[in-house]
């Protein structure tokens, strides 16, 4: 971790936490090495962990109600990589400070957290690969 | 007047800059001081109550005084002042007399401080001290049917009063807090107050339409509760929202946030009882 931190690299804080490195506007490798599974994926997005509908509107997921506080998804694996998705998913806050977006995949730096979800990153490492291939098929 | 370019330079000039210099610099630094208390606390558009932002149904329930449910809540308030309670055998009405004459105006200029401990008091707060100090009866539960009751009552006297909480000497470090509190991200979602109601007011989240979060309705009637239910039972459910550690119904965290809020709301009609999806 020293190693990876002296290199530059992104490291999260502590475990239960994979290692992911940023380059540029993205974290090219995935969290985990099992593939992300769409159909999963799109559980994950319209569920209530992740709650993604709460700000983006979804068309393709055919759920009634989605909020509009964040740009909608539709045609989002068109316009952003992989890569570009996780780290916008991982922690959003890296690219705009100032966001609204919840950081995914993120223990550090967070206050007054309820004890059930404290110490715990909102999804899972698998979790976030799932998302991630559900919204590639959005093109 | 300041030539044009020289304006353009005072506000490129670090704040620190030395004022004992020149003199002529003096005011121009007066003038800096002021852009940067401006800039503390921009001053914000008209408030919009939380009515303008729901539905018509719920707008056409809250203006019918027979529909509103949130009037059983008042009509039971009225019947409580009028009973005596604990050890003293005093009523409400025993010292208040009547509330339309006693109680107009209260509800639009809480939370205030206590003349007596200098604690600052909301509606519920005064009421329980009351409860305490005069009529020798227990404090009642924050969110019982008997404080809800008697809360709305007490602020149903000051409808249609616009909100006029005042920030003073006395209550300014509660104000301080509260408005702390209001840009603070916490929880698991990281989001503070302002994130949905003062940047997103009127947009969707989920079904919802986010609000102004002003408090100037509470009590209010909940369709979602099936009864009425007090401002900080609304916001324990905001921070339960982002996944945050949620204080007590009446504690000094939420009531310094409802001063901070009231200072939001100032000039909004009081609305209690309210009615809300
Ligand atoms: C509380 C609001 C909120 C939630 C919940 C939320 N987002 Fe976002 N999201 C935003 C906002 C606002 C932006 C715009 C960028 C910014 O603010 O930095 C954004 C941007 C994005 C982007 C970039 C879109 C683009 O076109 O550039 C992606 C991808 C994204 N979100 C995915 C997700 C996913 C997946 C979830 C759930 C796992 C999610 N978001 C949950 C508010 C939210
Ligand atoms: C993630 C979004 C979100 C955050 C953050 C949030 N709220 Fe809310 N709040 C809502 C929603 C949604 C409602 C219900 C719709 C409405 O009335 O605005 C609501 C309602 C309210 C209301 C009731 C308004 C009315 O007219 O009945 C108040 C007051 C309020 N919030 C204050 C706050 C305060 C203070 C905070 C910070 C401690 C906060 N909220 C944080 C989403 C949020």
């Amino acid at each position: 971790m020293m190693l990876a931190a002296m290199a530059g690299y992104a490291v999260a804080a502590a475990p239960p936490l994979e290692l992911y490195r940023i380059e540029g506007d993205a974290i090219h490798a995935p969290l985990v090495s099992t593939a992300g599974d769409p159909l999963r994926g799109r559980a994950v997005l319209s569920g209530r962990d992740a709650n993604c509908l709460l700000c983006h509107a979804v068309a393709e997921t055919g759920v009634r109600f989605m909020g509009d506080i964040a740009p909608p998804l539709s045609g989002v694996g068109a316009r952003l990589s992989e890569g570009q998705l996780r780290l916008r998913i991982v922690d959003q806050s890296r690219l705009n400070p100032d966001t609204v977006m919840p950081s995914y995949y993120r223990i550090n730096g967070l206050i007054r957290v309820a004890p059930a979800y404290r110490g715990k990153p909102v999804l899972n490492a698998q979790q976030i690969e799932d998302v991630i291939a559900y919204l590639k098929t959005l093109k | 007047m300041i030539p044009a370019n020289a304006a353009a330079n005072a506000l490129r000039w670090p704040s620190a800059v030395d004022c004992g210099v020149r003199k002529l610099l003096v005011s121009f630094c007066g003038l800096l001081l002021a852009v940067n208390a401006v800039a503390a606390e921009p001053p914000r558009p008209q408030p919009k109550s939380g009515l303008s932002y729901a539905g018509a149904d719920v707008r056409a329930l809250q203006a019918d005084d027979f529909g509103n449910p949130g009037m059983l809540w008042v009509a039971r308030g009225e019947k409580l002042w009028n009973i005596p309670t604990g050890r003293s055998g005093k009523s409400c009405a025993s010292c208040h007399r009547e509330a339309p004459a006693s109680m107009k105006g209260v509800a639009a200029r809480y939370p205030r401080i206590d003349a007596g401990d200098k604690t600052l008091l909301n509606i519920e707060g005064r009421i329980n001290q009351c409860r305490e100090r005069h009529q020798e009866a227990g404090a009642l539960a924050y969110e019982s049917e008997e404080l809800l009751a008697l809360t709305a009552y007490a602020a149903h006297q000051s409808r249609h009063l616009p909100v006029q909480a005042e920030i003073n000497e006395a209550n300014r470090a509660h104000f301080e807090r509260g408005r702390e509190t209001y840009y603070r991200r916490q929880g698991q979602m990281n989001l503070a107050c302002t994130h949905c109601h003062e940047r997103n007011a009127g947009r969707k989240l989920l079904a919802d339409t986010i609000s102004e979060g002003h408090g100037n309705a509470y009590p209010v009637y909940r369709l979602e509760w099936q009864s009425a239910g007090s401002l900080h039972r609304r916001l324990r459910a905001c921070y339960f929202g982002v996944r945050a550690e949620q204080p007590a119904a009446g504690s000094a965290e939420l009531v310094d946030l409802e001063l901070y809020l009231a200072s939001r709301a100032r000039g909004l009609p009081v609305e209690t009882p309210g009615v809300r999806r």
